[in-house]
């Protein structure tokens, strides 16, 4: 078993990392997201100004990591945004074959981000015209090195390569290409891949959709956990009970790496009274006291939902103070389960203050996204499935838009866009970079109006990402959100799995005790291989009992016994059967393992017992290394015996049967 | 070791589907029915009798957990009765829709059947509440460990929204109850599908043993036609239904034609209960067939156009219209009062379920077309139009046995079903097929023997010569092992492989390849070789031959 990280750089929400997996002679590629880092350093269209010194052209991105690791066999995806890149590798030729695995939900939200993004991105070509240089004149500068170097990539190590890393956008129907080799699952469903391996996702709770893989091999069984959460306000919760006992887990998940403690203090600065009544209106909490396993309560306590909640909710009455201000709120944020909790959170606020101001999210995809989080039950955390048995919405979204409250639009021009358009408003829209999208037309509306409010994530530059729209006037809320397991909570959650070998980022090394713990640590780095020891040597087998029936054992020794075995392997669902094979090997030669010597004179009486009329031959060529015996009834056979060799003359086969037979019992031998 | 399969109830009829089936020392009960034609104690299972068969204190040791298929009465009506009343307290599984429409079916009948018939009533709103609580939802292909050892999984069963046949496997034994389920898709459910699985035990419905249906697009027309000429002609349309699933398949149909004809007849459910049971399939869309999620990605199909506010009083209005109301096969409710309505005029018309259940209105106007009807102490003369659907969400004869072959399982049995077609299936699956099948009646039970394995551990080298033996014939040697189907069988018997199996105290039996054997037991190889008497002249003339050579050779050297 062997393990290369092909990028950890973000391994954030937006782009988690990837791994190469290597596994009975199989290569797994663990998640391709796609690295949008390279766009921070171009202009946003249409420029204006001096666009802040940023390239101007039509952007390209960095080509996944996996591009250059070769072909794989399959492929498993944990999340939505960890399959954005594979449309750049599905053409390739060592993927021709390679299958894709990755929930329903997941591959749904994945095709419409990769959708999206290339539709935005298709702004860039309206603008420039298309990008057909092989290598565009912006990338010799020196211009570029310095954007390179602002942009801070530990990548740049070797700077000619680098450039060749940079490639243009794929297009729609390399998406088609990708999602043809998509096969969907639920969560829990267990599938084959290549009859010996058993593929089976579970939630993480990070996200809608997102997914912790089981890869249950002949010898080995393997959890990849990316980043998970424990208990969302809106994605199932995090199902480690079915990855309990894994030989081994890759531990992927880097967000306790990024800061966020900082960011909680800064957050408890602010007042949290005026959240209570929310919290508990939306009733996100629940109690899990039932379950028995005594970490659980530990591990599984509300205090990251109660602080995303009050997260949100802070966020909520910052986006309340600018709207009463009569300024507008620009929310660039692609997470989805923060968007839909930041609208009932929004709406429910305005409501109670009776303050009519509308709310629009202006995205391609948001009417798709918006029907069909309505309609997934399935995927949703247990407080939303008790909505559905009530008989209500899943989401609040679906009452806003009923009420007149929420708008969705496709484009900022869009056909009545303008007619429902009111200032101040609260706009949800993409993209995250602040370079694509109907974000970067908004931004440039309001930039100057200091009443105005723009929320970001925390974790992208946000000095470069706003350097294209300075001057600023515009208020700027930086705030992050739960991405993953805090560091506390690693080795509590390690020792319920109970597994035997746990991958840990290097990054982790320092804050996770080593010491009195029953499992052995690997740390694994980009670039680095690491293998591991074989857990297991031998593959387990079922045999049928008919089979085993019909075997012939012969005692060795008092502790001792063998049998000749002749079956048909059968591998299916990771499961390796073994069934009869009805005829009969070829009868003319075989071998026969014995511990004793060949004793002619043993043979000789042994042959007797059995009723046949033998003796030695008298042959005048005889010598101490060749002896021959011959059989003169039941039929005429002649056995001839060497140090290594027998050979039977018959024309009976029955005879020759028992020849053998008496041949094997003389010398213990099968 | 063996399965044991007891039916409690749609041994030999239509009507409280329950199957308790002890597998692997693990019982589970599928379904758990009521049977609608019966008012006193035949109306549930025998659950009593059953309990002190299995010689168990109560329910919950008894039995490891309930399955439900579906949320129709006649599997799931006696389930609040069973766990409030009889106190099983242990796990229940059904699909997501069945959880959360199942609760509207049996509040409805309950209501049903205490305003109309005074029937005493067996379980209480709170009851069904209570009951539904305790109820795990589960997701199809999701694989479920229930306990250590039982491993159940819902496979996708087209009959209504939310139907699932159901697998379970203990070990190495493995079964699948089919409950109702359809082999064609239909107008907004998909056809039934099930992987290849290695089976024991297949215990499948046989509504329609003996029936082959031809096209459904033909019989949605004649549907069509019938309601077309009705409301054309000023009649009233009654379409006796049950609140959820032929209801939500015939309004798609209609409001389909509806918008296409240009037809502004009103289309009215009589109870909210239609209408907020299509708030439910909004979010269950999902469950519904492919088509309709891939032709819908923003737009919801259960959005109805042209279905209108309807009111009481309105049975007694002028004009045309079309009217759902429920229960089906007019066993009471709203459907029995707009019936004694409209009945007595030509030009209406009443459209009957493909099944009725023997007892019912329903049933008595399938059996030939009476002119009068006596129910209870009313007296109803019929002279309206009657048009039976002839398309109904259960499987026909030839889905039955496709499905039973896909299958390949060990042993086969019928439930609900009717005894004499039952028979001709029976004789058709053991001829056919080549397998045996039983179709036991109500409190009778079978037991099926079972494989087993052992299981041992193989070397790397022996799987690899297995896998080299049976590859050698095979182009994409890659590609081998491959495949999800359980029942791939990969080579022919030519390629089968050798090896030895070696036994040795205190230690787990190991398979490996002869060389092996020899590393490990320091054993040696000795070649066999079986020849004709004639070769050896020939060997014997040949050794002479070279005797002399060496013998000349010898000399030469001299």
């Amino acid at each position: 078993m062997k393990l290369t990280c092909l990028s950890a750089s973000g391994g954030s929400y937006y782009s988690p990392a990837s791994h190469l997996l290597e596994l009975e002679g199989f290569r797994f590629l663990l998640d391709c997201p796609i690295d949008l880092s390279a766009l921070a350093v171009f202009a946003p269209v249409p420029l204006a100004g001096d666009a802040g010194g940023l390239i101007r052209a039509v952007p390209r991105y960095w080509l996944p990591a996996a591009a250059k690791a070769g072909g794989v066999d399959a492929v498993i995806v944990s999340s939505a945004t960890g399959m954005l890149g594979l449309p750049f590798l599905t053409g390739l030729p060592g993927f021709a074959n390679t299958k894709v695995y990755v929930t329903e939900v997941a591959a749904r939200i994945g095709k419409l981000m990769m959708e999206e993004l290339v539709e935005m991105h298709y702004e860039f070509v309206r603008y420039y015209g298309p990008d057909t240089d092989v290598s565009p004149k912006w990338m010799e500068g020196k211009e570029f090195n310095e954007l390179m170097s602002m942009l801070q990539k530990a990548v740049i190590e070797d700077k000619e390569n680098d450039s060749a890393c940079l490639v243009p956008l794929y297009s729609l129907g390399n998406i088609e290409e990708c999602m043809h080799k998509v096969q969907p699952v639920k969560y829990g469903e267990e599938v084959c891949f290549n009859g010996i391996f058993m593929l089976k996702a579970s939630s993480s709770g990070l996200e809608l959709g997102n997914s912790t893989w089981e890869i249950k091999g002949p010898r080995a069984s393997i959890t990849y956990l990316p980043s998970s959460v424990f208990v969302s306000a809106h994605a199932l919760d995090f199902d480690y009970s079915s990855l309990k006992e894994n030989d081994v887990i890759l531990f992927s998940d880097f967000s306790s790496l990024n800061d966020m403690d900082e960011d909680n203090e800064k957050l408890n600065e602010h007042s949290m009274d005026e959240t209570d009544s929310s919290l508990c209106h939306y009733s996100v909490l629940r109690d899990d006291g039932a379950d028995a396993d005594e970490k659980v309560p530990f591990v599984c306590n509300n205090d990251d939902i109660t602080e995303e909640i009050e997260r949100i909710s802070f966020i909520c009455s910052c986006i309340f103070d600018a709207v009463k201000s009569g300024g507008s709120v620009l929310i660039p944020i692609g997470r989805l389960g923060v968007i839909l909790l930041l609208l009932e959170l929004i709406s429910e606020m305005l409501h109670s203050s009776s303050m009519k101001v509308p709310i629009f999210v202006i995205s391609e995809t948001a009417e798709e996204i918006f029907a069909f989080t309505n309609a997934l039950p399935e995927w949703l955390c247990k407080s939303r499935q008790e909505k559905l048995f009530a008989g209500e919405a899943l989401f609040g979204h679906v009452e806003l838009l009923k009420e007149g409250k929420l708008f969705l639009f496709p484009h900022l021009h869009s056909k009545g866009l303008l007619a429902a358009w009111k200032e101040p408003c609260i706009v949800l829209c993409p993209h995250w970079s602040l370079r694509l999208g109907p974000a970067v037309h908004l931004l440039r509306r309001w930039h100057a109006d200091k009443r105005c409010l723009l929320v970001v994530e925390q974790g992208n530059d946000a000095e470069l990402s706003l350097k294209p729209f300075m001057p600023l006037a515009i208020q700027v809320l930086e705030c992050s959100f739960l991405s993953g397991i805090r560091v506390g909570k690693i080795d509590p959650l390690l020792r319920m799995l109970k597994p035997k070998f746990v991958l840990l980022p290097e990054g982790l090394k320092s804050r996770c005790p080593i010491q009195e713990v029953p499992w052995s640590f690997f740390y694994y780095s980009k670039g680095k291989t690491i293998e591991l020891p074989n857990l297991r040597e031998e593959f387990e087998v079922h045999l049928a009992t008919d089979v085993a029936f019909r075997l012939q054992p012969r005692q060795l020794n008092e502790t001792t016994a063998v049998a000749r075995l002749r079956t048909k392997l059968l591998v299916s669902n990771g499961r390796f059967q073994l069934a009869s094979a009805e005829k009969q090997s070829d009868q003319s030669k075989r071998h026969l393992l014995h511990c004793s010597t060949i004793d002619p004179g043993r043979l000789l009486s042994a042959l007797q017992e059995k009723g046949m009329v033998c003796s030695f031959a008298a042959d005048d060529s005889s010598t101490a290394s060749e002896c021959s015996v011959l059989i003169t009834s039941p039929g005429d056979a002649l056995v001839k015996i060497t140090s290594d060799r027998t050979v039977i003359y018959c024309d009976n086969e029955r005879t020759c049967n028992q020849i053998y037979d008496a041949l094997s019992s003389v010398c213990k031998g099968i | 070791m063996a399965i044991e399969c007891l039916v409690l109830g749609a041994g030999q009829e239509v009507g409280k589907s329950c199957v308790v089936v002890t597998i692997g020392g693990k019982r589970v009960m599928f379904d758990c029915g009521m049977h609608m034609g019966y008012h006193d104690h035949r109306h549930y299972p025998d659950f009593a009798r059953a309990l002190a068969a299995w010689g168990a204190p109560d329910f919950t040791t008894a039995i490891s957990c309930v399955v439900i298929t579906h949320f129709h009465l006649d599997h799931i009506g006696a389930l609040p009765y069973f766990t409030e009343i009889c106190g099983y307290h242990g796990p229940i599984y059904m699909t997501y829709p069945t959880k959360a429409l199942a609760p509207f079916m049996l509040e409805d009948y309950r209501k049903v059947t205490m305003d109309q018939r005074g029937e005493e009533e067996q379980y209480s709103y709170e009851d069904i509440l209570r009951c539904m609580k305790k109820v795990i939802p589960m997701d199809l292909k999701q694989t479920i460990q229930v306990d250590k050892d039982l491993v159940i999984r819902a496979y996708y069963a087209g009959h209504v929204i939310g139907a699932a046949m159901i697998y379970a496997k203990v070990g190495d034994a493995a079964m699948v109850y089919t409950g109702d389920y359809n082999m064609t898709p239909d107008r907004h459910l998909g056809a039934a599908q099930i992987d290849h699985l290695k089976l024991d035990l297949l215990i499948t419905e046989s509504t329609y043993a003996k029936t082959i249906r031809d096209s459904k697009h033909a019989r949605e027309r004649e549907f069509l036609k019938a309601v077309h000429k009705c409301v054309s002609g000023g009649g009233k349309v009654l379409i006796p239904t049950f609140a959820l699933g032929r209801a939500q398949e015939l309004c798609m149909l209609l409001d389909d034609y509806w918008e296409r004809m240009d037809l502004k007849v009103p289309i009215y459910f009589s109870a909210g209960l239609t209408i907020q049971a299509n708030v439910y399939y909004k979010m269950l869309i999902g469950w519904t067939s492919q088509k309709i999620k891939d032709s819908h990605a923003v737009h919801n199909p259960f959005d109805f156009k042209h279905v209108c506010h309807f009111e009481r009083s309105f049975i007694n209005n002028p004009g045309p219209c079309v009217l759902f109301a429920t229960p089906g096969m007019i066993s009471g409710g709203f459907s029995l009062e707009a019936f004694k309505k409209w009945a007595p005029s030509e030009k209406n018309l009443i459209t009957l379920p493909g099944y009725c259940v023997s007892g019912t209105i329903g049933h008595k106007l399938m059996c030939g077309k009476p002119t009068r009807i006596d129910y209870k102490d009313i007296h109803i003369d019929v002279r309206c139009q009657i048009h039976q659907l002839a398309f109904s969400p259960h499987t026909d004869s030839k889905g039955i046995m496709d499905l039973t072959e896909f299958l390949s399982p060990k042993h086969v049995i019928l439930v609900h079903g009717e005894k004499p077609q039952m028979a001709f299936l029976k004789e058709r699956i053991e001829s056919e097929l080549g397998m045996p099948c039983y179709y036991p009646g109500n409190n009778e039970s079978v037991s099926i023997p079972t494989t087993q394995n052992l299981k041992m551990s193989a070397t790397e080298r022996f799987i690899t010569s297995c896998a080299v033996e049976q590859g050698k014939r095979s182009l994409h040697k890659r590609n081998l092992i491959c495949g999800t189907g359980l029942s791939e069988v990969i080579g022919s018997d030519e390629e089968a492989a050798e090896g030895i199996l070696l036994m040795e105290k205190h230690k787990s039996p190991k398979i490996l390849c002869e060389d092996e054997l020899l590393e490990v037991l320091g054993m040696e190889q000795h070649l066999v070789q079986f020849e004709p008497m004639v070769s050896r002249i020939v060997a014997d003339v040949e050794s002479e031959l070279q005797r002399a050579k060496a013998a000349d050779l010898d000399s030469d050297g001299k």
